[in-house]
C-alpha cells in the first residue's frame, strides 16, 4: 500500500544539495522566505545572488515541467480570494517567525537548531489542524 | 561574480528538486497535511531526503573558517523560543493548510502557466510587508520581524 516514493527522496536530496552548496559557496541559508524578503528590501545592497537564486528556482521547476509536462500539477479548485488569504498568512507568518519550510525545516533541522524544530512542529500542527477543519469539518475544499 | 553564479546554481537545483518531488503540487501538500483523511506521506520523504543531506554535510561545511566566496557564514544568531517564532509559525501553518503552498513551491510555480502561484506570491509579499510595517511601529508589542536574519 505505502511504497517508498523514490522521486520524493531524489527531489528532496537535490533540495538538500542546493542548501549545502549555498552554504559552502556563499555562506547563506537557503530559506526561501528570507531570500525573497531580503531581495525586496531596498536597504539590502547585495541582492544580486538572491535575484539569481529566485530566477533559478523558477527556471529549475519550469524546465522540469517543460521536459515532463505530466509533472505540471493541476491546481486545487479553490476560490482565488481564499488563496489570497493563504498567501497573506504565509507571508506574514514566515516573516514574523523568521522562516518557512526551507529555512526552518530543511536548513534549520539539518543544523540541529531547536528553534527551527519548534517552528517546524508548530507550522505542521496548525497546517494539519487547518486541513482538518477545512476538509472534514466544514467540507469546503 | 562567483557568488551570483552559485546563487543561480543553488536556485536551479532547488527548483528542480521541488518539481521532481512533486512539491509544486498543492494537492500533494494538502494530502500530506490531511492525516485524518487519505494521508499522502510524500512530503515526509522529501523533507527526510533534504534533511539527511543537510544534517550530514552542514557540519562538514561549517568546519571551514569561511565559505568559498564570502568572508563569513551568515547564520541566524537567535536561539530564543519566543512568541514571534511560535505565533508566526502558527500563522504560516494556517496559510499553508489553506492554500497548499509554502514560499518555495509557490515561487517556483510562477512559470507553469497558471494564475494561482501569482495570486499566492503577490499576497505573500503583501503579508510580509504588513508584518514588517507592524513590527517597525514603536508601539507594536507583538513585533516579530528580525531584520538581521536575512537568511532565515
Amino acid at each position: 500500500m505505502m511504497q517508498i516514493p523514490v522521486s520524493a527522496l531524489i527531489g528532496g536530496g537535490l533540495i538538500g544539495v542546493s542548501a549545502i552548496l549555498l552554504l559552502l559557496f556563499n555562506g547563506r541559508i537557503a530559506g526561501i522566505s528570507g531570500i525573497l524578503n531580503a531581495a525586496l528590501d531596498p536597504e539590502e545592497t547585495e541582492g544580486g545572488w538572491r535575484l539569481l537564486f529566485l530566477s533559478g528556482l523558477i527556471l529549475g521547476a519550469g524546465a522540469y515541467v517543460w521536459i515532463r509536462p505530466d509533472a505540471n500539477p493541476t491546481p486545487v479548485a479553490m476560490p482565488l480570494w481564499l488563496l489570497g488569504i493563504a498567501g497573506f498568512l504565509v507571508g506574514f507568518g514566515t516573516r514574523m517567525g523568521s522562516g518557512c519550510t526551507s529555512g526552518h525545516g530543511v536548513c534549520g533541522l539539518g543544523r540541529f537548531s531547536f528553534r527551527s524544530l519548534v517552528a517546524t512542529l508548530v507550522f505542521m500542527a496548525t497546517g494539519i489542524a487547518t486541513v482538518l477543519v477545512v476538509r472534514h469539518i466544514t467540507g469546503v475544499v | 561574480m562567483p557568488r551570483l553564479f552559485s546563487g543561480l546554481i543553488a536556485g536551479l537545483l532547488f527548483g528542480l528538486g521541488l518539481a521532481i518531488s512533486q512539491m509544486i503540487s498543492q494537492q500533494k501538500v494538502l494530502s500530506f497535511l490531511d492525516i485524518f483523511g487519505k494521508w499522502d506521506p510524500t512530503l515526509l520523504f522529501v523533507m527526510g531526503g533534504a534533511v539527511a543531506v543537510t544534517a550530514l554535510l552542514s557540519r562538514v561545511v561549517l568546519r571551514r573558517p569561511r565559505p568559498l566566496f564570502e568572508r563569513k557564514f551568515y547564520l541566524p544568531d537567535s536561539s530564543a523560543i519566543d512568541r514571534p517564532l511560535v505565533v508566526g509559525s502558527a500563522l504560516f501553518g494556517i496559510g499553508w493548510g489553506l492554500g497548499g503552498f509554502c514560499p518555495g513551491p509557490g515561487f517556483a510555480s510562477l512559470a507553469l502557466g497558471r494564475i494561482e502561484p501569482w495570486v499566492f506570491v503577490a499576497t505573500l509579499v503583501i503579508g510580509s510587508q504588513a508584518c514588517k510595517w507592524l513590527s517597525s511601529k514603536p508601539s507594536a508589542q507583538h513585533a516579530g520581524a528580525r531584520d538581521d536574519q536575512s537568511a532565515l
